[in-house]
């Protein structure tokens, strides 16, 4: 279990629970948190694949500076979810190469 | 488009303490920041600071964020834009932004530059496996939104900030199976130094990490020892299984507004890289646009929040809206920061700063 229970000197307000989909599997998280809080607390640290040598990535920065979490939200590809709140329904896809912005016209992406 | 007297961009601690003077002083403040509400990454430091109390020493970063934040969004003639990007600096002094999905343009009659910086990485075999993370991003993931990083974590970096974070592992459960320090002797703080060494986190210095490995994310890490000669001991590895790099190599200005603006840039690696040169009131060598924190070159939240205060004085004082005694207080506020930069603390940044060339060369 990575949320954390306890802590001597914070307590952290959460939304409400929601859920959301990540390549098409259901997961539960907290409405408002980042998109990658919310894998990452699923065990999920991949995020998406580098587009020469298809090596997995995850976050790094975790405040929208470094671009390392580079994800398909909704079919738009290239979104930060580091920094994306999470929505109740929301579909987080793995990035595989650079992002296809063709995918939001033909209204792709799950 | 919009106007606006003084336009600050980034609301941690420089740019708030920053539109905080200016607005006191009467002058119209934007404040432009890219969260919900401005704090920049005092948010996510739960410890409390050190210096003298004007600098608010023994206040945890967490609750001086709280206290400018509310002060910021009460205090009439400063507009918080929360969720807002600067995209650009343009001669004209107009500034382009993104806010909330729109295009806005922004002519500030003066801009302050108080974007912070950024976590710098450290080169090594399977250093971008998902696991690897800045220490700015575990405190954020820990102590913003309450997820652990993970179960087992090596830290890179004896300096305040691998410390300090370490530490803040070991309350949220976490742990620390060792802190690694290519120097021969700790960075940061003594008192952060005793705190971790009581938790029973053993620091090797004079090592740095040899590579990661692991599939689809880091299991495990080797560290060896380097000579005197910074050169690695073959024979020497040490072998970690851990699921978490934490990187606390320190911070690198970020400074991408000022490159597209034009601002003369030096390369000074005790101020974290490439910073603005700038007069001693904070004036970059674009007239009318000043910076603050970080970005002028990597220190600490106390100094930037002094040097948020001189920026939005002169700043405003530009504007017509100088206080009675501007000399004393521009004074008082230099007297601060050379009292921060004292000591042996203070010796890069000293170092940095004599780069610069007094009084650090803009204009």
């Amino acid at each position: 279990m990575l949320r954390i229970q306890e802590h001597p000197i914070l307590r952290f307000q959460k939304g409400r629970p929601v859920r959301f989909y990540f390549d098409g599997k259901e997961l539960e998280g907290y409405e408002g948190e980042p998109i990658a809080a919310a894998l990452h607390a699923a065990g999920v640290k991949v995020l998406r694949e580098s587009a020469r040598f298809y090596r997995p990535r995850g976050f790094y920065c975790a405040i929208g500076n470094c671009s390392s979490c580079l994800m398909i939200v909704d079919g738009e590809p290239n979104v930060r979810v580091c920094t994306e709140k999470l929505r109740e329904g929301v579909r987080v896809q793995t990035q595989r190469g650079k992002g296809d912005l063709r995918q939001i016209k033909a209204g792709e992406g799950n | 488009m919009k106007q606006t007297g003084i336009a600050v961009i980034g609301g941690g601690p420089a740019g708030l303490s920053a539109a905080l003077e200016a607005a006191r002083l009467g002058a119209r403040v934007t404040l432009i920041d890219s969260e919900d509400r401005p704090g920049g990454q005092l948010v996510k430091q739960t410890h409390k600071f050190f210096g003298s109390r004007k600098q608010q020493a023994g206040v945890r970063g967490i609750d001086i964020a709280a206290r400018l934040a509310r002060e910021a969004v009460s205090l009439p003639g400063l507009e918080v834009w929360s969720r807002a990007t600067v995209l650009g600096y343009y001669d004209d002094r107009v500034l382009a932004v993104e806010r909330g999905g729109e295009f806005v343009k922004l002519r500030a009659e003066r801009a302050i530059v108080a974007t912070g910086a950024s976590e710098k990485v450290l080169a090594f075999p399977n250093n971008d496996l998902p696991g690897v993370y800045g220490a700015g991003a575990v405190q954020t993931l820990m102590n913003l939104h309450g997820v652990k990083p993970g179960k087992n974590v090596l830290m890179v970096g004896a300096g305040n900030i691998g410390l300090i974070v370490s530490y803040q592992l070991r309350q949220a459960g976490v742990n620390v199976k060792a802190i690694v320090e290519a120097a021969p002797r700790i960075g940061g703080y003594l008192v952060h130094a005793a705190k971790v060494r009581r938790a029973g986190i053993r620091i090797y210095t004079g090592h740095t990490v040899k590579r990661a490995y692991g599939r689809d994310g880091v299991e495990g890490a080797v560290i060896w020892r380097l000579d005197r000669n910074w050169e690695p001991v073959p024979g020497t590895e040490k072998d970690f299984e851990v699921d978490v790099i934490c990187l606390a190599v320190g911070l690198s200005p970020l400074a991408d507004l000022l490159w597209q603006a034009g601002c003369r840039m030096r390369y000074i690696p005790e101020l974290g890289g490439h910073v603005p040169e700038r007069g001693r009131d904070l004036e970059t060598s674009i007239p009318g646009l000043y910076v603050a924190g970080d970005v002028a070159g990597v220190e600490e939240a106390s100094s930037a929040m002094v040097e948020g205060r001189l920026a939005g004085l002169m700043a405003a004082a530009g504007l017509g809206y100088a206080p009675a005694d501007l000399v004393a207080v521009k004074e008082e506020l230099h007297n601060q920061l050379a009292a921060l930069r004292s000591g042996p603390t203070g010796v890069k940044i000293r170092q940095g700063l004599a780069q610069l060339g007094e009084p650090y060369n803009a204009n």
